[in-house]
Order: structure tokens, then C-alpha cells, then sequence
């Protein structure tokens, strides 16, 4: 039985479609296995080759993977979420109630999306905890530590766009309390408040505005930001071995 | 093109500028000019030029509608009501931290903001909290049928009672 699906894989895998696709071929060795990263356009971010103890738990523990499992659950939740949310001021919070109380499955979605929002949240600053106290972002890794910090604010203003959109009494004090924060920059700071908010208060347009930050514009920069975060680690060298205390080497 | 001896006098020249340089130079500043374009027409763009906001100016009803030495709050319009023995005026509700919309203690005769916790007295002036400056005195006047109108957009530094 093994060994027929075993055949049966290999034939998949030496069909002329999936060649046609997947180039690298079915061959065991290190140079396809190499090449099977290098040639997949997702994982060529990533270098065909880490240390072992790089790729263990206690190195990373996970933290930054698992900010990114987030980010995608937050992703596919979202979109399915904005196949029944309306950005307007009569329909919002009607939307809301809508999923939590009559679309099939819609509680789930959005608690999975605002605990997600909540994990991703947390993750990301224990990832830079455990960078920081590593002395992950020391050279040749300052640039990644930067873009890191942008998507640390990315997520925090993704965060802040999503709060007002349930467009419930919590969401519109807060915002309205973030905006008048806002307005605390010297010399443009009304400026700032009146584009955000495109008016003079919370109100239509500050919905639409944060409805499109949230679900096109910000959604966009931390993917492009996350792809060369994930780019620059191989361009970095690897992540970060720590240079065992017990060796003593000298460089 | 290379023994061209016209071109190596450019080159070695330093006044002159070469070929290449000139539209390169062209090029980065053409690029620029637009890049600053864009920033202004954006910048135009993300600010709306109508706004489909409330009217800054509030009927506030007949005068006698307010009780005497009563705090009237109305929640849409962020203003309350103040009738004094000696007359009206009108105090922003909007708490002047961070945007709230404040409240008024009848059993304290206070005015409370439920965001950061400032006090205000009745004349607006704080008793304590984070806010940095008393509620401010709205611009008030009595319409020519005799109701109460507030301008929002109109802060007085003046402080002056409207007397009915």
C-alpha cells in the first residue's frame, strides 16, 4: 500500500505538468533540496541552508514565525469578514451584530480575528524582546532591526484603523481620543487630525478612511515589509547563532 | 565617439557639464518636480473641501425652557445650557484633554469627564484632571424669534452673560 503511494507520488512528481511547475526535480540529494527552496518564488526569501541550532527552539523560540501565522490568519479572516461589513455610518455596527448573531460561523471569524489582532500584537514585542536581548540587531542586522520596528508600528496602526470600524460607542471615543492625541503635533497637528480623520470629527469619512487603511493600505505596506524582513535575514547572514560562552573564541 | 577630441575636452573641463550629465540631471530634476506635484495634489486631494458635518450653529430653544440656576447638557450638539440668576450662557461639553464628551454632576455641581477623570466647575474653570484648559464660553445671542442660538465654532474670551 506505502509503496504504491509511494509510486504514485513519484509519477505526480515526474509528470511533465508538475515539472513544468515545480523544476527542481524528484532527486533526495542536498543540491535538490537546495534548489527546491531556491527556485519556489515564496521560499527563495529564505536561505537553502541554516545552522541546526538556528533552526531549534530555543533560538528563536518561534516568536517571529508564529507574528507571521498570525498576520495570515488575520489576513484570510478579514477578507472573509469584509464579505458582509459595510463601512458606513447607518450599516457598521449593524454589520457587526449581523456576525455575531446570524451569520453562520461569523462569531467564530471575528473572535479569531480580534484575538489574533490581540496574539499578533504581543508577539511582536516578544519577538523584539527576545531580538533585543539576543543582540540580534547588532551588525549586519541593524537595517532588519528598523524595518522591524516600521512593522511594529504598522501593526500598531493596523490595530488602531480595525478598533473603529465595530463603529460601537468604545470604538468611537477611543478614536476620537487617538485623534485629538494626534492633534498634539506641534504646528500641523489639526492638519494631521483633519486628513485622518477627513473632517472636523468622527464621523462618515473617518470610517471609510480607516476602513481603507486597515483593509488595502496598511495590509500592503506590512506585506512588503515582511517580505524583505524575511529577505534580509538570509542577505544577513542567517538568524542569529549565538557564539557559544563555553568556546571563547576570539574574532 | 571615443576619439572625438571634442569630448575629452568636455570631460576634463570642469566648468562644462557633459552629455550624459546634462540629462541626467534633467532627468532627477523633472522627477522631483513631480514628485513635489504629487505631494501637493495629494495633499489637496485628502482634504475634503465640503463637509457633510452638523451646523456649527445651535437653536437652543426658548429661554424659558431652562430651568433657573440649572446645567443643561444636549448630548448631540456637545453644549451645555447655563442659566445664572443673572442671565445664559453656553459651555462647550467637549472636555479639552483629549475630545471627550464630559457630563454634569447635578448632586455635585460639577461637570465630570468619564475618559481621564478632569473636573470643571459650571463656569468651566478646572478643578482638577489632565485637561489643559477651562471649557471654553461658546458665542451665544438671542435669534430675532427669541430662542437661544450657540455658535460652536465661536469661542469668546470675554465671558459675557446673555440677559432675557
Amino acid at each position: 500500500m506505502a509503496n504504491t503511494l509511494d509510486q504514485l507520488v513519484e509519477q505526480v512528481r515526474e509528470n511533465r505538468i508538475w515539472r513544468s511547475i515545480f523544476r527542481s526535480g524528484t532527486g533526495e540529494s542536498n543540491l535538490h533540496r537546495a534548489l527546491f527552496v531556491q527556485q519556489n518564488v515564496f521560499l527563495h526569501l529564505f536561505s537553502v541552508k541554516a545552522r541546526k541550532r538556528t533552526v531549534g527552539f530555543s533560538a528563536t523560540w518561534y516568536l517571529g514565525a508564529m507574528t507571521f501565522g498570525t498576520f495570515l490568519i488575520l489576513v484570510i479572516t478579514g477578507i472573509l469578514l469584509m464579505l458582509y461589513y459595510h463601512p458606513s455610518v447607518p450599516q457598521a455596527y449593524a454589520d457587526m451584530k449581523d456576525l455575531q448573531f446570524v451569520v453562520s460561523s461569523g462569531v467564530f471569524l471575528r473572535n479569531l480575528h480580534r484575538w489574533s489582532a490581540h496574539a499578533m500584537v504581543f508577539l511582536v514585542f516578544a519577538h523584539m524582546f527576545k531580538v533585543f536581548y539576543r543582540g540580534a540587531y547588532r551588525p549586519p542586522r541593524e537595517f532588519n532591526w528598523v524595518i522591524g520596528v516600521v512593522l511594529l508600528l504598522v501593526t500598531l496602526l493596523l490595530s488602531y484603523t480595525g478598533y473603529l470600524l465595530p463603529w460601537d460607542q468604545l470604538a468611537y471615543w477611543a478614536v476620537t481620543v487617538g485623534s485629538n492625541i494626534a492633534s498634539a503635533v506641534p504646528v500641523m497637528g489639526s492638519k494631521i487630525r483633519f486628513l485622518m480623520l477627513g473632517g472636523t470629527a468622527v464621523n462618515a469619512n473617518a470610517l471609510l478612511r480607516f476602513y481603507v487603511l486597515h483593509c488595502v493600505i496598511l495590509p500592503f505596506t506590512a506585506t512588503l515589509l515582511v517580505a524583505i524582513h524575511f529577505w534580509r535575514i538570509r542577505k544577513d547572514g542567517g538568524i542569529y547563532a549565538c557564539e557559544p560562552a563555553t568556546e571563547g573564541k576570539s574574532e | 565617439m571615443s576619439e572625438d577630441p571634442k569630448r575629452t575636452d568636455t570631460t576634463e573641463s570642469p566648468d562644462e557639464m557633459s552629455r550624459r550629465n546634462f540629462f541626467i540631471k534633467m532627468g532627477v530634476g523633472s522627477v522631483a518636480i513631480a514628485a513635489l506635484g504629487t505631494t501637493v495634489f495629494g495633499y489637496q486631494y485628502l482634504s475634503p473641501n465640503v463637509l457633510y458635518e452638523p451646523s456649527p450653529i445651535v437653536d437652543a430653544g426658548k429661554p424659558d425652557h431652562y430651568p433657573p440656576d440649572s446645567v443643561t447638557l444636549d448630548p448631540q450638539t456637545a453644549i451645555y445650557v447655563v442659566r445664572t440668576a443673572e442671565g445664559f450662557f453656553a459651555l462647550s461639553a467637549i472636555c479639552t484633554h483629549l475630545g471627550c464628551l464630559t457630563a454634569y454632576k447635578p448632586e455635585l455641581g460639577i461637570i465630570a469627564c468619564p475618559c481621564h477623570g478632569s473636573k470643571f466647575n459650571k463656569d468651566g474653570i478646572k478643578i482638577e484632571g489632565p485637561a489643559p484648559r477651562p471649557l471654553p464660553w461658546l458665542r451665544m445671542w438671542l435669534s430675532e424669534d427669541g430662542n437661544l442660538m450657540v455658535d460652536r465654532s465661536n469661542a469668546i474670551a470675554i465671558k459675557q452673560l446673555v440677559r432675557v
